[in-house]
């Protein structure tokens, strides 16, 4: 399994090399969207890790200009930012997971082979945005299953957002974990898919309801 | 009306009195002192003014002599928009009158200056009439008589009237001094000139309006940047100056990055949100942030479908950060998650973390009255606490208040 890094940090760049060393293949790093481009499309890398804020249009850029050339290719987000709106523009620009930078070295590489293997990684956090973009009721006629979470797919992610793994949600939920899977996958789809215009502007409307109520 | 009030109190000396002014308060100040309503005495003005002037002489003397009541603040001049035009026409008359009066005693040079004089005067006092108003704000106290908003053509063609008024003067001057057919050459020259001047330096004044712009903008940008720097000083930089000082202590340098990043956070996300509404989102980040920086324990909060809390919700926040007091002490410093859902008046928290578990039938006395605070505080306010140990280790609290299990 071969990855490249794409951060326009230098010191986060060494960091998670230091950390992946060994655990998987690292075949580039890039400090930008050119040199992501230029590196992704001469390495064919497996998994890309992909972060959100870059100048120049950061990773949605990125997984524009590439993901038509190397669709093998499989993106995860990776990033400080707290910014719903951003984080699910990269997962709708076809990422397929976002986790936090904070995450340990060992999580970053299981995230890394679950995304290789094509099932969606979701952080707790990016759980409680989905939750967040999914919650309310649906716009009139679009496509209703696309534009709505099944109540097996919300108790999947709130059990994420509260912090378990998927192993123990199969456990809690008494269900497969390859079961987990496919919700996590479903939702991700849907993320990507459904044509709720809120999924793209609800942070701002969020913020802009707080400061109403 | 405010005119018609009578006096509060006789005062000791004659002073004007500019809450009630028309003019300067005079006519008041001497109703007031008298004790007669200020009516009466402006009428007395106005008749003696209309019999050869006197009046106006009089009540010009007592603006000069009458000290002003102290203490008051002077009423908002009545007049503005349509009245401008009237104070226009008044200033006119009253310079007319004054003229007749100079004529009557004797005191003359000609005739020919009586129009453009009282010209002259009708439009400087609307123009002044305008510009003072224009300039300055309402008083605070003006709602008792809210003055008629102006609405930018009426203000410009009332300016614009002052200005034909003034060129008017001039044109009768020079016609009645027979200058008019000289002045014409010089006017077309003066014309000329200035369309000239303008046509040179119409880009140059564009370019001087659009660089003041910029500017302007520029200066805008630069405070944002001083305030930038200033809140980046104040914290960041203080941070990283003792996480340096502390490199020894790892433990000591994480908790210092998780406090400030948290800080950072917020005051990045501070636009969107009013800083003193607690919301079960805020609340919960700030009881977060309290623990960490007291245990040194990360605690991650995700919230979703955040909402302004209630005695309830307070409750449930108290019991929460209970809960992520007992797993910062007692799960062995491994990360802590919170999870907070509101959704159709229904709140639940999930606080969960990966310790060494949680037997209830061993719990020690010191950590009963702990659990009393979060399961017996909810029992209390109408919700619940589950403290259980799921499959995969650790802990997890579940705290629900409102929807169905009221």
């Amino acid at each position: 399994m071969r990855i490249a890094i794409v951060d326009d940090h230098q010191l986060f760049r060494s960091g998670v090399r230091a950390e992946l060393e060994g655990l998987v293949e690292i075949v580039g790093d890039a400090d930008g969207v050119d040199s992501a481009e230029r590196l992704i499309l001469d390495n064919s890398p497996d998994v890309v890790l992909l972060d959100v804020h870059m100048p120049d249009g950061g990773g949605v850029e990125v997984i524009r200009r590439v993901a038509p050339e190397r669709p093998g290719t499989r993106f995860l987000a990776l990033s400080v930012s707290d910014d719903a709106e951003d984080v699910i523009a990269v997962i709708r620009a076809g990422a397929r997971g976002y986790v936090t930078k904070t995450i340990s070295g060992d999580e970053l590489a299981d995230a890394i082979r679950r995304v290789h293997g094509g099932d969606a990684v979701f952080s707790p956090r990016l759980a409680g945005f989905v939750l967040d973009a999914f919650a309310g009721a649906p716009p009139a006629p679009a496509d209703a299953e696309l534009d709505q979470l099944t109540p097996r797919e919300r108790e999947v992610l709130q059990h994420i957002a509260r912090g378990y793994m998927y192993k123990e949600i199969a456990h809690r939920l008494d269900i497969s974990a390859k079961t987990v899977e496919a919700h996590v996958s479903a939702v991700l789809r849907k993320l990507q898919l459904s044509s709720r215009h809120e999924l793209s502007r609800w942070a701002a409307e969020r913020h802009l309801l707080d400061a109403d109520s | 009306m405010a005119l018609m009030e009578s006096a509060a109190s006789s005062p000791r000396t004659i002073r004007r009195d500019p809450e009630r002014r028309l003019i300067a308060g005079v006519c008041a100040g001497i109703g007031r002192y008298f004790g007669i309503d200020p009516l009466w005495v402006r009428v007395a003005f106005v008749a003696a003014s209309a019999a050869g002037g006197f009046g106006i002489v009089v009540y010009l003397i007592g603006w000069v002599l009458m000290p002003a009541e102290e203490g008051v603040e002077p009423a908002p001049r009545r007049w503005s928009g349509r009245a401008s035009i009237e104070v226009g026409a008044g200033a006119g008359l009253l310079l007319l009158s004054l003229l007749l009066v100079l004529r009557a005693v004797g005191i003359w040079f000609s005739d020919a200056i009586v129009w453009p004089l009282v010209l002259v005067c009708a439009g400087a006092a609307l123009l002044w009439r305008q510009s003072m108003s224009d300039g300055a704000a309402a008083p605070p106290h003006a709602t008792r008589h809210p003055p008629p908003r102006d609405s930018e053509r009426a203000r410009i063609s009332r300016t614009g009237l002052g200005i034909a008024l003034v060129i008017a003067a001039g044109i009768v001057f020079l016609q009645a001094t027979g200058a008019l057919s000289a002045a014409r050459n010089v006017v077309l020259a003066v014309l000329v000139v200035a369309v000239g001047l303008s046509v040179i330096f119409a880009p140059l004044t564009a370019r001087l309006v659009r660089s003041l712009s910029a500017e302007r903008a520029e200066r805008i940008r630069s405070q944002e940047r001083a305030e930038m720097a200033a809140h980046l000083h104040d914290s960041v930089l203080q941070t990283l100056a003792l996480m340096q000082k502390r490199a020894d202590d790892p433990r000591e340098v994480a908790a210092l990055a998780r406090r400030q990043e948290r800080e950072l956070r917020s005051w990045l996300s501070r636009g969107t949100t009013t800083p003193d509404e607690r919301t079960l989102a805020t609340a919960l980040e700030a009881a977060a942030d309290e623990i960490e920086r007291e245990h040194g324990v990360p605690i991650d909060v995700v919230a979703v479908g955040d909402a302004p809390l209630d005695a309830a919700g307070e409750a449930a926040v108290a019991a929460a950060r209970e809960a992520m007091l007992n797993a910062s002490k007692f799960a062995g410093g491994s990360p802590v998650d919170v999870y907070a859902e509101s959704r159709d008046g229904r709140l639940e928290i999930f606080v969960r973390d990966r310790g060494p578990g949680f037997d209830s039938s061993a719990i020690p006395d010191d950590r009963r009255g702990v659990r009393d605070s979060i399961v017996g505080r909810m029992k209390r306010n109408g919700g619940r606490a589950v403290i259980r140990t799921p499959e995969g280790g650790g802990t997890e609290v579940e705290i629900v208040v409102g929807g169905e299990e009221q």
